[in-house]
């Protein structure tokens, strides 16, 4: 079942081809009547998920079902920044985890991720934000993890776009700077699990909704779907956005709400910026894509939002704080604007686990953020779908928190949110 | 969404109100008598729905009033404002 490598020779014999000759990169199979695990949601982490179950431990046939296209929900609509520097040290080793996936993603999945780790800016504007981001860097260090404090004179020199002078709006006190950061092909990473999933069996079936998840004596036994009614030993739910609408079928009700989040990309531009920057006090968070275009998020709506797009006086308050910041960009225009649905936690963290239902379990909860977990959530979320047990990364992101109240307060405390 | 209606000042921009939550959740009476769950439902579940959304809104920017709203988070569109203590005429809870 294995596709044919993606290399240099390929390349040039496809070549003689004019690259008609390229074999599809998954296939797309019917349903078949039962699976061993089925996952919910073919999104980075769910392909992932199913990749890192296949690759990586022997749970018997595997099916991803994506009730539109996979990458076609907060995957394809993020801003890509990848990052490790959380504060509380459950949320760093976990994200750090990842963050070692993403190093050497391209070379496992055979697909180039385009990983780019030009380094990643957090910015203080307020004396405030300068404690927080001291104890966020020292933090960091402790746990291994890269962070350097930069002046305000060693971020021009990195970036000489940026307005840091006194008189600014936004004065800009120093940042931190986490080297190893940076950001990723969006697309790619979904195309990428997706590919190397399915060589490895995994079925990956598109425009199959899940509407029903079906129970026998407290143990989940399969799922409903646009598809008819497919039976599964384990279901392994992982829909952002959605995961609200996926509990109560299952008669759970969870600590997560969906909020509209927005960003916007500009015309391609000559570079200008080689790095990312994120200023959570002004809420802007820009980059430049390797096509050239200024990729910008924004913050959340407050109200909840299945809707796929936001307010626009969310987009005015985020660009005006961009131009603030950079001033040159104030004659860009913006070519694109788009929304996704974020599913966010009470403190900012995800779930990752088992629940009172045998068999079931719930990935969700990423929020703002998830991106830069995806391969990181799809290898713990496996470890616990294939052995029924979190992995020792995860335990601490339980459902049960909320109860305990050993919540990973990460609001504010990795000082920005995405 | 854009203009929401307050009960009192009549349709105004969206950006005069600051939005409060889902509405109708009941402080328990007396929490030493909840068990852990109850209490961790009280404080952190949410209902979270697709569609209909009973919720609250404050108009900070005009009368300062708290009210509610029934919203289709799907479409967006607001069904019915509430004065606190009323029912939305003719419809859901
Ligand atoms: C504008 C924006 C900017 C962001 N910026 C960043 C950033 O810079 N860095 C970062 O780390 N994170 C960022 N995020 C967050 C990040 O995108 C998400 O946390 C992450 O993509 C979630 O991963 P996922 O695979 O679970 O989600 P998704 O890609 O949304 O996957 C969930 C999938 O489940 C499917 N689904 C839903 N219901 C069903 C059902 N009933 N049956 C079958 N399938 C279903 C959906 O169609 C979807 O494809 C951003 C998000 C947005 C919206
Ligand atoms: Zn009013």
């Amino acid at each position: 079942m294995r596709r044919n490598r993606y290399s240099i020779f390929s390349l040039a014999r496809n070549a003689v081809s004019y690259h008609q000759d390229w074999s599809e990169a998954w296939r797309s199979p019917d349903p078949a009547a039962s699976y061993d695990v089925i996952v919910a949601g073919g999104g980075g982490h769910g392909l992932a998920t199913a990749y890192y179950l296949a690759a990586e431990h022997d749970v018997g046939r595997i099916a991803v079902l994506e009730k539109g296209w996979i990458g076609g929900g907060n995957t394809g609509r993020n801003t890509t920044i990848v990052r490790s520097n959380y504060l509380w040290d459950e949320a760093a080793h976990l994200y750090e985890k990842s963050l070692q996936l993403w190093e050497g993603l391209s070379q496992e999945l055979n697909f180039n991720v385009m990983f780019s780790q030009r380094g990643v800016m957090n910015l203080g504007h307020t004396l405030q934000d300068m404690r927080d981001i001291y104890r966020r860097s020292n933090a960091n260090r402790l746990n291994g993890i890269d962070s350097e404090i930069l002046t305000p004179a060693e971020i021009k020199a990195k970036v000489p776009a940026m307005n840091v002078s006194s008189e600014a709006r936004y004065p800009v006190l120093g940042a931190s700077f986490q080297p190893r950061g940076g950001v990723a092909r969006h697309d790619a990473v979904a195309w990428g699990f997706a590919r190397a999933a399915d060589a490895r069996g995994v079925d990956i079936i598109q425009n199959c909704e899940v509407t029903g998840i079906r129970r026998e004596n407290g143990a989940v036994c399969g799922v409903e779907t646009t598809r008819g009614l497919i039976g599964a030993r384990k279901v392994a739910v992982v829909v952002a956005g959605h995961a609200s609408v996926l509990a109560d079928m299952a008669e759970l009700r969870f600590p997560v709400e969906s909020h509209p989040l927005q960003a916007l990309v500009s015309e391609p531009l000559k570079p200008v910026l080689d790095t990312v920057i994120m200023s959570n006090a002004v809420h802007g968070y820009v980059s430049q894509s390797d096509k050239g275009e200024l990729v910008i998020g924004a913050g959340i709506d407050a109200y909840t939002g299945y809707g796929q797009r936001g307010s626009f006086s969310i987009i005015e308050g985020n660009v005006a704080a961009i131009v603030e910041l950079f001033p040159v960009f104030s004659r860009v225009r913006m070519l694109r604007q788009w929304g996704g649905i974020v599913d966010v936690c009470p403190d900012a963290c995800p779930i990752i686990s088992k629940t009172p239902v045998k068999g079931l379990y719930f990935n969700c909860g990423w929020g703002t953020g998830g991106f830069k977990a995806t391969p990181g959530s799809g290898w713990v979320f496996a470890h616990t779908v294939a052995q029924d047990e979190p992995h020792a990364l995860n335990a601490a992101f339980d459902l049960e928190r909320f109860t305990t109240g050993a919540l990973i307060d990460e609001h504010g405390a990795a000082g920005v949110a995405h | 969404m854009l203009q929401i209606e307050c009960p009192w000042c009549g349709a105004r921009d969206q950006q005069e109100f600051q939005y409060g939550g889902e509405a109708h959740i009941v402080r328990p009476e007396s929490p030493d008598t909840l068990t852990d769950e109850q209490w961790a439902d009280y404080l952190f579940n949410r209902a979270n729905s697709k569609g209909v959304h009973a919720e609250q809104w404050c108009h900070t920017a005009g009368c300062r009033r708290w009210f509610n709203v029934l919203r289709d988070t799907v479409s967006y569109a607001v069904l019915a404002v509430y004065r606190p203590g009323e029912r939305p005429s003719g419809s859901v809870e």
